[in-house]
């Protein structure tokens, strides 16, 4: 096995290092050769540690302290880029009129990071530890999850440099070209073994409500990346690509890939997170057992058919622009019954709140997603929509669900396992979890107002007409009135980063040991304090 | 009846299961695009991409143009007096991928062909607040000063042909001659260019005769982006109305 998988990895090494020196365009030569430089690193790694890979006793923990220190790192990167770009829009003189520095470049950049390298980490991170958890069994596949682990990594280094050197298949949150997708479709074809590989070593009978979500996320996002992606390379030694898909197939197969990457990739997956450090973290059992099989199946049948609604009143065909409408509504149900089901968890343990800083994060990170999910539904309306589409209020959409849901949860999630995986007694600093909650949530609502404002003013003012019947505005108008509220946008999003960076330094002073002499705030019993010790 | 629990305890039904239950939808949906008729409008005019057109559209997007502006006007009264008739679906039928875009920082450009001259666009590339002073859009001064790489271009032309794009034999063969020839005007090759593809405008786009620029080619790719369909002969109703 072991003379196997150094073959395969040799067999990697020599036709990426060839492809580098073969490459017609620069960039392909720089991706190869990372490509390449990753398999002699594997094979390195791979001889010098081959005897504790193949007799590991107990769970795989390593790879969730790796997998939190890099979704700390992606997780700040992609804030701050976020945070350059929103500055852009307000004053664009920051775009240097570089190449590499343009807007366009760079809001690929920070969606990936946000997106991919955040919000993948955390799912990667807390899916091997929650599947390990739940079926009280390691990680199965020996090396896999590194492989996995790394080549993730890969994936989002080469996605990342290649915006940046203008690589990109303009396709919204699947930009990658054809060999970045080829890669990433290797190493999610080896997590879902290795998810899989785990759950057929379980000691427990039943399979537990957060790893249905993880399946549902792994293999729907499979089936999506892979058929949106299809592609026919220029040139096998070349990085440009042309997808099969054209005009009106293409925006609709787009859509379905991205509002499902939504769906999946920053819902159901973060909803597995949800199943299983909310009720750990509140010291309850799930609500209803009932509630999640009724909020799994009917969540991801609905969420499937909701893409056309990013494409209403364009020439996609009217049945299919109210058919993603009406499944849109009914979404909005399984969406409020999953987040009841996590909130009502906290049932007869309502005063942690006060006390748990982290547990405050995760039930606020519900009641964001109860929010969007409302709002989703609303703008889905075609009427609603005509107003919205284009506008930053889809922006705002996007980041209460993004930073309010998806961040927070991770947030409590990262808060969580740290302090376990590390073997500390608890975080360094319970008062810092209370300086970066206020610190991120102010930085939220100034953000999501800022783009209500700015999204129905600009949609308002597209459509206004004077007295005599003529537009009212030209377009630089409607531009030129966003700018207060892409000032007020940047500073909310100052506000996040440095809430992220708060909690990089408290995790990093907790991984090294540190303990921060703090009083208790009162009602802290020694239970919350310390209640990931006991996990 | 199969019982919850079954699911719960055999991970191979499970993930079959999940995969039959998210495949639905996308079918139901995806699918008919591909057979009914009536999804892409039966119009006059269109054409595959000049190789001219075709690289600028691989520079509009290396740079990310469509994360600010839209290709895809829709039927509301507004959208209409401002940028034009509403975009029909036969318009990108040839764009792998397609541009229309999801938010508007900028304005729409599905028909920004012919609205401005080319000098204004040089310009506009160069410093776009020298021209629109509350524009947020970044500049793009390097791409009059960077050579149009279109040493593979006839590979492009032949790949969009494998993915469905009409492009002929005599297309692909000619297609750097073709491309050279649209920003020369006085050039022999211009008549063929012309027949091969009709309503190619030909002219050296960035006023500068010296080198086929990366703006050149940008250039043309706008300057004809909405000017293809013939919408004197063009019905909206009937087998178009959908």
């Amino acid at each position: 096995m072991h003379i196997l998988s150094v073959l395969l990895l040799a067999l990697g090494a020599v036709a990426t290092l060839s492809l580098a020196l073969q490459a017609s365009d620069g960039v392909m030569s720089f991706h190869a050769g990372l490509m390449g430089l990753f398999f002699i690193a594997g094979i390195a790694l791979l001889h010098r540690r081959r005897r504790n890979w193949a007799g590991g006793e107990g769970y795989e923990d390593g790879i969730i302290r790796a997998g939190a220190i890099a979704s700390t790192f992606w997780g700040v990167v992609g804030f701050l880029v976020g945070l350059v770009i929103a500055l852009q829009l307000a004053f664009p003189v920051l775009n240097f009129d570089l190449p590499w520095t343009n807007f366009g470049r760079l809001r690929p950049l920070h969606t990936s990071a946000v997106v991919f390298a955040f919000g993948g980490n955390v799912l990667m991170m807390t899916s091997f530890h929650v599947v390990q958890r739940t079926c009280q069994a390691r990680l199965a596949g020996g090396w896999a999850p590194w492989f996995v682990f790394w080549g993730y990594q890969l994936f989002i280094v080469m996605a990342a440099t290649g915006y940046v050197l203008g690589v990109t298949q303009s396709k919204e949150y699947a930009e990658p070209e054809w060999y970045v997708d080829l890669w990433l479709t290797l190493v999610w074809v080896v997590y879902l073994l290795v998810f899989l590989g785990t759950l057929w070593k379980r000691r427990e009978p039943h399979i537990y409500v957060a790893n249905w979500f993880y399946l549902a996320f792994i293999v729907t996002v499979a089936m999506l990346h892979i058929i949106n992606n299809l592609a026919v390379p220029v040139s096998w030694t070349g990085t440009r690509s042309y997808v099969v898909w054209a005009g009106v197939q293409d925006a609709l197969t787009q859509w379905w890939y991205g509002h499902n990457a939504v769906g999946f990739f920053l819902t159901a997956g973060f909803l597995a997170i949800m199943y299983y450090y909310v009720p750990k973290r509140a010291e309850r059992p799930i609500y209803s057992y009932r509630l999640s099989i009724v909020h799994f199946w009917s969540l991801i049948f609905l969420y499937i058919w909701a893409g056309p609604h990013h494409l209403h009143y364009t020439a996609l065909p009217e049945w299919s622009q109210t058919l993603g409408m009406t499944f849109s509504i009914m979404l909005w149900m399984p969406s409020w019954g999953g987040m009841v089901n996590g909130l009502m968890t906290l049932s007869g343990a309502w005063d942690k709140l006060r006390t748990d800083p982290v547990l405050r994060m995760m039930v606020v990170s519900l009641a964001f997603y109860g929010m969007s999910t409302f709002e989703g539904p609303l703008m889905a309306i075609k009427e609603v929509n005509a107003l919205s589409h284009y506008t930053d209020w889809t922006i705002g959409h996007v980041h209460s669900g993004a930073l309010g849901w998806v961040a927070f949860v991770s947030f409590g999630a990262l808060y969580h396992i740290v302090p376990i995986m590390w073997g500390r007694q608890r975080l360094y600093s319970m008062v810092l979890v209370n300086v970066h909650f206020w610190i991120a949530t102010l930085g939220i609502v100034l953000y999501i107002t800022a783009m209500w404002v700015s999204g129905i003013l600009q949609g308002l003012m597209w459509r206004a007409y004077d007295h005599l019947g003529f537009l009212e505005y030209s377009f630089v108008e409607t531009v030129a009135a966003m700018h207060p509220f892409y000032v007020i946008r940047a500073l909310g999003g100052l506000l996040f980063v440095i809430g992220s960076l708060i909690m990089a330094y408290n995790l990093w002073r907790t991984m090294r040991g540190d303990l921060r002499i703090e009083a208790a705030p009162a009602g802290t019993t020694a239970s919350t304090v310390a209640v990931g010790a006991a996990s | 009846m199969i019982k919850h629990a079954t699911l719960e305890k055999n991970s191979i039904l499970l993930t079959v299961l999940i995969l039959v239950v998210v495949s639905i939808g996308g079918i139901v949906e995806l699918a008919p695009l591909f057979y009914l008729e009536s999804t892409i409008e039966k119009v006059e005019g269109m054409r595959p991409y000049t190789p001219l057109e075709l690289s600028g559209r691989g520079v509009y997007i290396r740079e990310g143009c469509y994360n600010c502006h839209s290709q895809m006007i829709r039927p509301l009264r507004d959208e209409a007096e401002r940028y034009g008739h509403y975009s029909l679906a036969a318009e990108s039928m040839y764009d792998h991928p397609f541009q229309w875009g999801s938010k508007r920082t900028g304005p729409d450009l599905a028909r920004v062909g012919g609205r401005y001259s080319d000098e204004w666009h040089t310009a506009h590339m160069q410093d776009p607040r020298a021209l629109v002073p509350d524009s947020v859009m970044p500049g793009y001064p390097f791409l009059a000063k960077t050579p149009l790489d279109g040493s593979d271009i006839a590979a492009h032309l032949k790949s969009n042909r494998i993915v469905g794009v009409p492009y002929t034999d005599a297309m692909i063969a000619n297609a750097a001659s073709d491309l050279a020839a649209q920003v020369d005007p006085d050039g022999d090759e211009m008549e063929a260019l012309l027949a091969r593809y009709p309503k190619a405008q030909v002219r050296d786009f960035d006023g500068n005769p010296e080198m086929i620029s990366e703006l050149d080619a940008l250039i043309a790719y706008m300057q004809m982006l909405g000017t293809l369909v013939d919408f004197g002969s063009y019905k909206a109703e009937g087998a178009n109305l959908r």
